[in-house]
């Protein structure tokens, strides 16, 4: 693994140990962005606040016209944030063009210079940082064997497949070793196989480099294999922010909940609170629940439980939660159970189907639902 | 296949229609290059072939006041052409780079009027505007009005093909820490270039054939090449003037060609 960390410093007006008060990579602050004039405005980020730690891959979940690529802009310098302000390691970046940031970008559709040959694709960037030649001609030579291909220097972009071009921007970009490298949607455009084996190798890329990543996509999947934290955003507002555990197993609210992964909600009433866990009641049923965030005794809420968290058994007279078996659906490995409890209220199990206590209840048929402790959520709205 | 059914050769009359279109377009054409080959002094009748019309042009008693004619008209369009592309080449980047500023249809229009204003109505008002700032008619005066009429050709294929390019180009460029003016340099001109050759071939040609304006602007004293063959015509068709006429074809066909290739070997390098 050729090391790609040569200093290449003339672009940067940094001094490391000058800013010692703020480790973060970048830091985001009450950043707000609103696009057009009065009559026509759209607001496309509203007050979002959140630190990327250094070396950290960090990843814009969201779905389409959350804000993801405003973001990324504005942390490249291709726009001004409305109000708000972006930090670089402690420095304003306020004021700054993109060609004076320690960042790179890496773009959805790879915009590598159709005229150029891949290797002065690679080298533009040390170029017009006046590095001299025979360092870029070394730099060069190191990235093309990064992405694995090294008799690839002479070709033209147009030349090279998708998954090609996707590495060789990815080349270009790194080649300036950025303090920070952004990523925006760059695996949209391959097919599955080839965009599953590029997460592999953009992690990898992400830990050998030790540069901070700022990936975007709204694939959950992606952001769940690859990153180190995830921001998760809606509406131009950041939703929550955590570990790809954390915003799976801990969601904040609905939003979150429901766009990662698949998950069951209950209408509950909060009955008693205690610290960070709550008794809800729902219908004759009281559930454990960790909280979101604050709550009182006596308001309604959302509880969120994850199909794979609950299991069916046939109903005894103590259980509270009966339903009956509506649909099942096979999925290879795991089965999909719908229930549709008493009160009306559909409830989705998955069972693996590799322990073979196979289920006997049949469709049609009565059976109870069983929480795993700790598996009930409150949400905050 | 649906295809199949508006299939153009299905419909009646097809290659006939074709073919007395191409006779009338082309035919009074190829009538004058084949003519040009003539080796009598009839304009009409066939008389073998010879090559003496095209010394004729060269080393005929006309031949000084044509190769004057040639010399004025190919610095001209030169002239124009250079001038007309960099002026349609800043109105392009302006228009399509420049965001949305106020007036910028009506900027589209006054620059594409040109265009649709009878050559004759630009021709009077170009004589009339010099005559009221008293310039001088002569070979200036030509360089002027042409470079003027010259600005909407070239913006066409300049702005068609900057349509074309993606702004994230330049905004990669700036990302890899180039000035705008690198940016431009290096990445915005080149990807330009193809458009911007055609532009300039297509203000040449115009230039180089322009009769009506030029002979109103030109002043006495002064020819170019159409304004001088039309002065020799005056006094009765000569079979030089064919020859004359084969060549300056043969001149535009050539510069319609580069220009066609200019702009088809841009459009692969887009993806
Ligand atoms: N230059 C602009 N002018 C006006 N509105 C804009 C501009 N850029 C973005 N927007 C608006 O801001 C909002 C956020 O856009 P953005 O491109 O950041 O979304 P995104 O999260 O990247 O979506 P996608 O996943 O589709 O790329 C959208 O409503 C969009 O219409
Ligand atoms: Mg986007």
């Amino acid at each position: 693994m050729p090391e790609t960390d040569v200093n290449v410093s003339a672009a940067r007006s940094d001094s490391p140990d000058a800013a010692p008060q703020s480790r973060a990579a970048v830091a985001i602050k009450a950043v707000r962005k609103v696009f057009g004039l009065p009559p026509a405005q759209v607001t496309a980020l509203s007050s979002v606040s959140f630190d990327i730690a250094d070396n950290e891959f960090f990843t814009l979940l969201g779905p389409s016209g959350c804000g993801k690529t405003t973001l990324l802009r504005l942390i490249a310098g291709f726009e001004q944030p409305t109000d708000g302000e972006i930090l670089l390691f402690g420095e304003h970046l306020e004021g700054l063009p993109p060609n004076k940031r320690p960042v790179n970008t890496v773009f959805q559709q790879y915009a590598l210079f159709p005229h150029m040959s891949i290797r002065d694709n690679i080298g533009f960037g040390l170029k017009m940082l006046g590095v001299d030649k025979s360092e870029i001609a070394q730099r060069t030579k190191r990235m093309l064997e990064l992405i694995q291909m090294e008799s690839f220097g002479d070709r033209r972009p147009s030349q090279l497949s998708g998954g090609q071009q996707q590495r060789v921007a990815l080349a270009r970009a790194l080649a300036p070793s950025p303090k920070v490298l952004l990523l925006d949607e760059p695996l949209s455009a391959l097919d599955l196989k080839l965009r599953q084996a590029m997460r592999v190798e953009l992690k990898q890329l992400q830990q050998e480099t030790g540069i901070t990543f700022v990936f975007v996509t709204h694939d959950q999947e992606e952001a769940l294999t690859m990153s180190d934290r995830i921001a998760v955003m809606s509406a131009g507002e950041l939703q929550q922010v955590g570990s790809a555990k954390d915003i799976y197993e801990a969601p904040r609210n609905r939003f979150v909940a429901d766009f990662i992964g698949e998950t069951n909600f209950l209408d509950v009433t909060v009955e008693e609170v205690s610290g960070s866990q709550a008794l809800c009641r729902f219908g004759p049923a009281r559930l454990t629940c960790s909280t979101a965030g604050p709550t009182t005794a006596g308001s309604a809420g959302h509880v969120s439980i994850r199909p794979e968290r609950l299991s069916l058994t046939r109903p005894s007279n103590d259980d509270d939660l009966v339903g009956t078996l509506e649909r099942l659906i096979y999925l290879g490995t795991d089965t999909q159970h719908l229930v549709r409890l008493d009160d009306g209220t559909e409830i989705t199990v998955r069972a693996q189907n590799a322990h073979d206590s196979s289920l006997d209840i049949a469709v049609g048929e009565k059976a109870a639902l069983k929480i795993d402790t700790g598996a009930a959520r409150l949400l905050v709205d | 296949m649906a295809a199949k059914a508006h299939d153009i050769r299905r419909y009646p009359a097809f290659l006939w229609i074709t073919l007395l279109c191409l006779f009338v377009l082309y035919g009074p054409l190829i009538i004058v290059m084949i003519y040009s080959f003539n080796d009598s002094v009839s304009i009409t009748r066939w008389g073998g072939f010879s090559l003496r019309w095209y010394e004729d042009v060269f080393f005929g008693p006309e031949a000084a006041k044509f190769k004057a004619a040639a010399w004025n008209s190919l610095s001209i369009a030169v002239m124009a052409a250079t001038s007309a592309t960099m002026i349609a080449t800043c109105a392009a980047i302006a228009m399509i780079r420049g965001g949305s500023f106020r007036g910028k249809s009506m900027t589209f229009a006054l620059i594409s009027l040109p265009l649709m204003v009878p050559e004759i109505v630009t021709a009077v008002a170009t004589l009339i505007f010099f005559s009221a700032i008293s310039f001088t008619r002569g070979y200036f005066s030509i360089v002027m009005a042409h470079i003027v009429f010259c600005i909407p050709f070239a913006y066409l294929p300049i702005s068609a093909r900057l349509q074309g390019i993606e702004a994230t180009y330049e905004q990669a460029a700036q990302d890899l820490y180039a000035s705008r003016s690198q940016a431009f340099w290096q990445v915005l001109m080149p990807l330009m270039m193809p458009g911007i050759i055609s532009g300039f071939l297509l203000a040449f040609i115009i230039s180089l054939d322009d009769f009506i304006i030029t002979n109103f602007v030109k002043g006495a004293g002064i020819e170019t090449l159409p304004t001088a063959i039309f002065g020799s015509v005056k006094q009765g068709i000569k079979p030089n003037i064919m020859a004359l006429s084969t060549l300056m074809l043969m001149v535009s066909i050539f510069f319609v060609t580069v220009s066609y290739f200019a702009g088809k070997s841009g459009a692969k390098t887009e993806r």
